[in-house]
């Protein structure tokens, strides 16, 4: 499937997070990596229509997210860092069912699709467990299932290791690198994306390199150096992204989110 | 954490309750506890909280739900039962606490044999007729499921702007987290309202 981002721009009061952004993906793996700030999850949401830019537009296989909103989501699966945000229903099976209610299958199918998902990510087990008390590692694969159940075309996976231990996030990687999907991956692992076909370094709401997973990571830790980001104070400081939303930067410099 | 109010999986092959449609036990509620209101008699209340407290292992349900159940009443039950004493007589604060408990425990027998999803289909069906006057059934039936979801993320808030407190050094004036517990609350359910939607659940 083909996304494509034309001169994509956005702004969270007044602060400029994308900056004309011209893409076009449809590799099969897309890495995504780049400093606290720099626009990364901007771009994710713009994927599946959970942002809409304030200018541009983004077409997922030639539909525009502003107006099919509700198709591309069907075919957008979106995993976010914090599974608990993701969390909807009490009980695990339950979580994992409730993206099928309008999918037109019959309670049978629904059923039949649910049990299959909880078995191949390791969750049948607790299918009748309360899922937020299940464990992180637990609850991140929950929400994979939970949006793997609608079949999605293309996964994009915010930082879904960011919380983990790293039993758990070769847990989580492993199960991503083995979806037949196309998988979009926001990650600060850089270890992660070997393998991958393409991958985008995010800067100050630009992609600053895009190209193979060696050179981006190479061009990423170079942007780190303390001289390269002597001009912008705050910028690869600590701090977690993620989680809901997509906060701005925190003006002139200071920890960003 | 609290799971007060959550679904309890069938525990022996006596679990008789969760084979049953969640409409017959929500009819079957209604009726009991109605019957036990209409009866007026500590006698008749009483033995119906004895009862209620009783189908819990029966049904294959276990004592726990019972215990919290009652472990959460039982503050505003002594409330109850001084002031309808002081007010009344004994029979009477037997009589209304006896209802109460019945009412409470065959409440939490139905929500603990039901998974919400069935809950969820069932108001749906119930909600129906207001689409007519411009409601979403769906989103009706969503609601009520998002409600049992938020106790869990409600308590989470709560215990962890506790230990920050706490791991500040801070002692009393419980009053002081409730800006921060908010403040959670809200950004959590902003995050709830950003996943439905990605999941095509709005």
């Amino acid at each position: 499937m083909t996304l494509r981002l034309e001169r994509v721009s956005h702004a969270y009061d007044g602060r400029a997070v994308l900056r004309g952004v011209d893409l076009e993906l449809s590799e099969h793996r897309i890495g995504v990596i780049g400093a606290n700030g720099s626009g990364k999850s901007t771009l994710a949401r713009t994927l599946n229509g959970l942002v809409l830019p304030d200018s541009g537009r983004v077409l997922v296989d030639g539909l525009d997210t502003r107006r099919h909103a509700r198709e591309i989501r069907r075919r957008v699966g979106f995993v976010f860092s914090d599974a608990s945000a993701q969390i909807v229903m009490p009980t695990v099976a339950e979580d994992v069912a409730i993206g099928l209610r309008r999918s037109g299958l019959s309670a049978a199918e629904r059923s039949a699709r649910v049990e299959a998902v909880l078995q191949r990510h390791g969750l049948a087990g607790h299918r009748d467990h309360p899922a937020h008390l299940l464990s992180g590692g637990q609850r991140q694969m929950l929400a994979l299932a939970s949006v793997l159940v609608t079949e999605p075309q293309v996964l994009v996976c915010d930082e879904p290791t960011t919380l983990l231990d790293l039993r758990n996030t070769a847990v989580i990687e492993e199960t991503l690198g083995a979806l037949p999907q196309q998988v979009v991956l926001l990650t600060h692992n850089l270890d992660s994306l070997a393998g991958f076909d393409r991958v985008l370094v995010m800067d100050e709401g630009r992609v600053v390199f895009d190209g193979a997973p060696a050179e981006a990571v190479a061009h990423y830790t170079s942007l780190m150096r303390p001289e390269a980001r002597g001009s912008r104070p705050g910028d690869g400081a600590a701090g977690a992204e993620g989680g809901a939303g997509t906060p701005p930067p925190a003006p002139g410099g200071g920890l960003r989110r | 954490m609290s799971t007060a109010g959550l679904y309890v999986p069938p525990r022996s092959r006596r679990a008789v309750l969760h084979r049953l449609p969640a409409g017959a036990k929500l009819l079957g509620l209604v009726l009991a506890v109605g019957a036990v209101v209409a009866a007026a008699n500590a006698a008749v209340a009483l033995a119906a909280a004895a009862s209620a407290a009783l189908l819990h292992p029966l049904c294959g349900v276990g004592v726990r739900p019972a215990l919290r159940t009652l472990r959460a009443l039982a503050p505003f039950l002594a409330a109850i039962a001084l002031f309808q004493w002081l007010a009344g007589d004994w029979p009477s604060a037997a009589r209304v606490c006896g209802q109460l408990v019945a009412a409470a425990l065959l409440a939490g027998l139905v929500t603990a044999s039901t998974r919400v999803s069935e809950m969820l289909d069932l108001f749906e069906r119930l909600a129906r007729p207001l689409a007519r006057f411009g409601a979403n059934p769906r989103r009706v039936a969503l609601v009520l499921a998002l409600t049992v979801r938020c106790i869990p993320l409600v308590a989470s808030a709560w215990r962890t702007s506790r230990e920050a407190y706490v791991a500040r050094g801070l002692r009393g004036r419980p009053h002081v987290m409730v800006v921060p517990v908010i403040v959670g609350l809200l950004r959590s359910a902003d995050a709830l309202g950003e996943a439905l939607t990605a999941r095509g659940i709005d």
